[in-house]
């Protein structure tokens, strides 16, 4: 029998610093003392700690050690595991708020209480293990919607939950499906996009790492909804442990039957394969993805034809983002009214943001759809880092739009973002303190446009370089007003004119920020930097010089 | 041409069952597996898959992932993405280039560092944040370079 867990972190930063020696060690510690049988060792995904990683959790007490060492492990198995006492020096110390220190309570009711639907269980379960998964409810959904539903229903709850894809477009996912379902071609495909590269932005990383069968289950909803018998996830090259853990997730759901050949005795196949990218940021978009996974350069399509009715391999295609996929299963489970209770009536669920730049607490919250910008900064941030004044956000990633104060109590769904002029994007938030730069920041944006523009379309390839050698010349205090016009000008251009999203969300950032902040821009073309952070010449400079008598 | 290139070439690709689907991936596994693809792997590829050689290259030279030119033993890929130059990536980045003596995409004389970017590898709650090779440091203040470096020259200094 099984009486206590200990649970090792295993995110990727854990595992840079030794996790698997400390795993290891423990096991062998344990199997020394002949334990194995009574205790477990796994591992977690998210533990809402960076300062003492690689930490471990023993549990029923809930006790956290950390930084721990592979040395540590007989210690810490004959005091705490052996005979019962808390080995008190090697304790992880309580978290400090002043630092960059994510805290993500797991279970409501401690801390924070964030409404958890995506993220519940990560971070709480092992990712390598399926038991885990199925004791929290998993798979119940599936089996409940292959037993008791027709695809028919499992269509029409989602769509009476109103989902919309988190992948940033904010497009009705049930409408997506049902384009698929009116194709007559019946070989289809559930294509997860897990291609996260948005700048800021890594929900689906932590999703995958530590609740991979969420997805799958998700996934498996979806093909049996549309009539589809194959899933591909595309996940991004540089996820390398997202990839494994899913590979292992599949490997294990297929032996369970709750994933392969005739799933659960029910008749309905589903398989699920894993596709790696190779670094490409343009396929994240999803026809750029869809001939990546083809094996060819990814480059976007013309559209339409849209993936739902030509998509891979030229068969209608559903591709759904991780975050999306992961809300259907609570969906079916829990039913759509259930579902309709989080967040607002227009877009009901929950968003996982990523806070990020000038907060006291950096990391992932997850909270209702209609949670403003304040509360996610004041109350799960920790408030502006250092007392700093808040400047802007740039929410959504590289290509999401730069706000204002002014638009702090906004609630935040996708359609009243839209109605005010930003966007949710990828629920990335990036917030900048008095002592950021705007025309910085925006150089540094546009910079990773023209780095990651595939190349295919004019506007996109040389109008974002164009806009980039101007903002250089803005930054180094070279500019003049007819610049910061072209900037605008050149801007609209690309918008309007791109050929994928990629372009045509590129000068979001640019036109915002000019929209809210052109006034930055015009010092510049004074030699003004009033941030203190651009090359500019100084103004000082500039007057000694001028005085100069000769 | 090398038979020891054809070789390896032959034996990635049948691990995808010569699938021109599975392209990106076979380039991904050579790349990691040779370092970076040569001329000759290129061909050897090209003709085991049936393409155009030029083909099979437009494909490697899309993807960052995967090296199409010889690089230094060690190499850094430092986040340039908005995220991490908020929190001080500027000044990191200058104190890498000045513990290097080489610019972005150059490699040092004794062929150790190949100094490139990267974008957005999903860390940004710890930015900045580099890789070095397969190792992730996050957190990073122009104090802590040298430091870092050190691990991979010292001998035996490794983390």
């Amino acid at each position: 029998m099984i009486r206590a867990r200990v649970l090792v972190s295993g995110d990727p930063l854990s595992l840079a610093r030794g996790a698997e020696a400390v795993k290891l060690a423990l096991e062998a510690e344990l199997s020394y003392c002949g334990l194995l049988d009574e205790v477990q060792v796994g591992y977690i995904a998210q533990t809402g700690r960076k300062d003492v990683l690689p930490l471990i959790v023993v549990y029923p007490d809930g006790v956290m050690y950390g930084p721990v060492r592979p040395e540590d492990a007989a210690y810490i198995v004959e005091e705490h595991l052996y005979k019962g006492r808390v080995a008190k020096h090697l304790l992880a110390p309580p978290e400090v708020l002043t630092d960059k220190l994510a805290r993500l309570p797991g279970r409501e009711g401690a801390l924070y209480a964030q409404k958890r639907v995506v993220l519940r269980r990560a971070g709480t379960i092992d990712p390598l293990n399926i038991e885990e998964y199925i004791a929290e409810d998993g798979y119940f959904a599936l089996g409940k919607a292959l037993a008791e539903m027709t695809p028919e229903q499992v269509l029409e709850e989602v769509k009476s939950a109103k989902l919309v894809g988190r992948g940033g477009a904010g497009f009705p996912t049930a409408l997506k499906w049902s384009f698929v379902v009116q194709q007559a071609e019946k070989e289809r495909y559930i294509v997860c996009n897990a291609d996260e590269s948005e700048p800021g932005t890594f929900k689906d990383r932590l999703i995958l790492e530590g609740d991979p069968h969420s997805v799958l289950e998700g996934m498996a909803l979806a093909g049996y909804a549309v009539g589809a018998h194959e899933g591909w996830i595309y996940v991004r090259g540089e996820y390398g442990l997202v990839c494994e853990r899913l590979k292992h997730a599949v490997e294990q759901a297929e032996a369970l039957g709750v994933l392969g050949e005739n799933i659960m005795e029910s008749g309905f196949s589903f398989h699920v394969h894993v596709h790696a990218g190779a670094g490409a940021y343009v396929c994240g978009e999803e026809t750029a993805l869809l001939e990546s996974m083809e094996g060819k350069r990814g480059i976007p399509r013309i559209r339409p034809p849209y993936p739902p009715s030509v998509g891979f391999r030229g068969k209608p295609t559903v591709v759904n983002n991780v975050e999306t996929l992961a809300n259907v299963a609570p969906i079916i489970r829990n039913g759509a009214a259930w579902y309709r209770t989080l967040g607002t009536e227009r877009c009901p669920g929950t968003k996982v943001y990523a806070m990020l730049g000038d907060v006291a607490i950096t990391g992932l919250v997850e909270v209702p759809m209609g949670t403003t910008l304040r509360e996610i900064v004041e109350v799960y941030g920790g408030g502006m880092r250092d007392g700093k004044l808040f400047k802007c956000a740039q929410t959504g990633g590289a290509s999401g739009s730069i706000i204002p104060a002014t638009m702090l109590d906004v609630p935040m769904d996708f359609p009243t973002m839209m109605e005010h002029g930003g966007s949710l994007g990828s629920g990335a938030m990036l917030i900048c303190g008095e002592g950021t730069c705007i025309v910085d920041l925006v150089y540094v944006l546009t910079r990773f446009f023209v780095e990651e523009s595939c190349g295919k379309c004019v506007p996109c390839r040389i109008g974002s370089l164009r806009i980039l050698e101007t903002l250089e010349r803005l930054r180094s205090g070279q500019g003049t007003l007819a610049d910061v016009q072209n900037i605008e000008t050149w801007a609209q251009d690309i918008k309007a004119m791109s050929f994928c999203g990629l372009g045509q969300a590129a000068p979001v950032p640019i036109l915002t920020g000019l929209q809210h902040f052109r006034e930055e821009f015009v010092a510049h073309t004074q030699g003004v930097c009033s941030a203190g952070v651009c090359p500019v010449r100084s103004v000082e400079r500039e007057v000694a010089v001028r005085n100069i008598k000769f | 041409m090398d038979q020891g290139v054809i070789e390896r070439v032959d034996s990635v690709s049948a691990r995808y069952n010569n699938d021109r689907e599975a392209l990106v991936e076979i380039l991904r596994d050579l790349s990691k597996e040779m370092g970076y693809i040569s001329q000759d792997a290129f061909a050897a590829l090209a003709e085991k898959l049936d393409l155009p050689e030029s083909a099979v290259f437009g494909v490697a030279s899309f993807y960052s992932m995967i090296e199409t030119k010889p690089h230094g033993q060690h190499v850094i890929r430092f986040c340039q993405d908005a995220p991490c130059h908020v929190a001080g990536g500027r000044e990191v980045w200058d104190a890498l280039e000045a513990a290097l003596g080489i610019k972005f995409g150059e490699t040092t004389p004794d062929g150790q560092w190949t100094l490139m970017t990267t974008s957005c590898i999903g860390l940004c709650a710890v930015g900045p944040v580099m890789l070095v090779d397969e190792d992730v440091y996050g957190n990073l203040t122009p104090e802590k370079i040298p430091d870092i470096l050190a691990r991979y020259t010292d001998a035996g200094g490794v983390a």
